[in-house]
């Protein structure tokens, strides 16, 4: 009898500070245990870029503050059978949503980066420009939780979730019986 | 004990009474938790959040207002009030700006505890109000952060009945009415740190804040992280 397949699982780092990847890593040794049951196609894990080829579960951190956050979101989407938002900047746009209470102006976008590059009391900003490389993703004008974007099956909340949290998780998806957080195990921060 | 002077019934328990008790007074005593977000003991009943929502009689009340009375018939934790009052906690998610991993309150703010308490896991599909509110720190040892303020109207209570001066009130009507200090800002008022309604028990989210001891028990280390909200109320029930 062949063994059967392994989940595939791909990752990625959208608006986020990549740490609820490294929270992925603090599963620590049951990774050993997860890996008999996945494998990582693409994800900064593998440093992948594209997917070789359908997955099961995408694992989402971070939500969507330029053009290329939403690309990247709808090919997971595309290419991933459930979606997985981790941590609160997937879920609900997290600290570079910070910025959508500050766009309220005529020309929020422009006053925001103005305040980032040139006018801000702590910028040594010696060009007196706003970064304009054509190679540069164009910005939202607000950040945007995954799921506004894209269906989203399954959030994880927390900033970043515990390894626990993400190892629980996943265990009990794979062996198709999560059926929720106990309230011990949500968390915003 | 002395004798009960009446009994009635919360989910099914049935729960000693006093006359002049209010329905959540009796449960507290009973060990019975019903949430609640502006009832802060010590101050009066305000009744403004709702989130003590019970069924009585089959009629909606707020617990903290309701006077209990003999043989009434009380539901609390039914899936539909939890519900109800998780509709309400995000509502007050989506009307201020709550990003609890940059805010000071994370892990002892009672919003957060009676989101996770309710089971609140993600975002709904209502729109963020997302207020831009400036900051006030203006005052030397506190800083307010209105954009958080669920205008529970504890502050309010705690600086008149308490602290005797009135440094908080309520300006504006209906979804523009919020919480401001009586003067131009809070330098201008005579607010101490020392007054109870400054204290870190009076303001329930992290909008009235210390100065200079932010984050001096570290994240993980907090009151909710020890247990769920109104688990030191359960602590004395029979479970
Ligand atoms: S006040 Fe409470 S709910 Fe709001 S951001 Fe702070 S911790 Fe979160
Ligand atoms: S400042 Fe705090 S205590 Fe006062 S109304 Fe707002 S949330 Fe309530
Ligand atoms: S606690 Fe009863 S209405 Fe707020």
């Amino acid at each position: 009898m062949t063994e059967p397949r392994k989940a595939r699982v791909a990752t990625v780092s959208l608006a986020g500070c990549f740490g609820c990847h490294m929270a992925i890593l603090d599963i620590d040794e049951r990774l050993i245990e997860l890996m008999k049951l996945v494998e990582f196609d693409r994800s900064p894990l593998t440093d992948m870029k594209t997917f070789t080829r359908r997955c099961d579960i995408g694992i989402i951190e971070g939500g969507c503050c330029n053009e290329e956050n939403v690309h990247v979101l709808r090919d997971f989407r595309r290419n991933c059978d459930v979606l997985i938002a981790i941590g609160q900047c997937a879920i609900m746009g997290g600290l570079p949503a910070m910025r959508n209470a500050i766009m309220h102006s005529d020309a929020p976008l422009r006053e925001c980066l103005e305040e980032a590059y040139i006018t801000g009391r702590y910028i040594r900003n010696t060009t007196h420009n706003i970064p304009n490389d054509p190679a540069l993703p164009l910005l939202l004008d607000q950040v945007y939780p995954c799921s506004d974007v894209v269906q989203i099956d399954y959030q994880i909340p927390g900033c970043a979730p515990s390894g626990d949290v993400i190892f629980n998780m996943l265990s009990q998806l794979l062996a198709g019986r999560f059926h929720g957080f106990g309230h011990e195990n949500i968390r915003f921060d | 004990m002395t004798s009960p002077d009446f009994t009635f019934v919360i989910d099914g328990r049935a729960i000693p009474g006093k006359p002049g008790q209010t329905i959540m007074e009796a449960a507290d005593a009973a060990g019975i938790y019903i949430p609640r977000l502006c009832d802060h003991e010590g101050l009066r009943h305000q009744g403004g959040c709702r989130v003590c929502t019970v069924k009585a009689a089959g009629r909606s009340v707020s617990a903290c207002t309701q006077p209990a009375a003999p043989d009434l018939v009380v539901e609390s934790e039914t899936p539909h009030i939890n519900k109800l009052r998780r509709d309400l906690v995000e509502m007050l998610f989506h009307e201020g700006n709550h990003l609890c991993p940059i805010c000071e309150a994370s892990g002892n703010c009672e919003l957060q505890a009676m989101a996770y308490r309710l089971d609140m896991t993600a975002p709904t599909k209502m729109p963020y109000l997302e207020p831009c509110r400036e900051l006030d720190v203006s005052h030397p040892d506190i800083a307010l952060d209105t954009n958080r303020c669920i205008s529970c109207g504890r502050c309010i209570r705690a600086s008149q009945d308490v602290d005797h001066k009135g440094v908080f009130g309520y300006v504006g009507r209906g979804i523009h009415r919020r919480v401001a200090v009586n003067g131009s800002d809070l330098a201008h008022t005579d607010a101490a740190v020392t007054d109870h309604a400054i204290s870190a028990e009076v303001c329930p989210v992290g909008c009235i804040l210390r100065k200079r001891v932010g984050f001096a028990t570290p994240i993980g280390e907090r009151e909710f992280d020890h247990g769920p909200i109104g688990h030191e109320i359960e602590g004395g029930s029979s479970d």
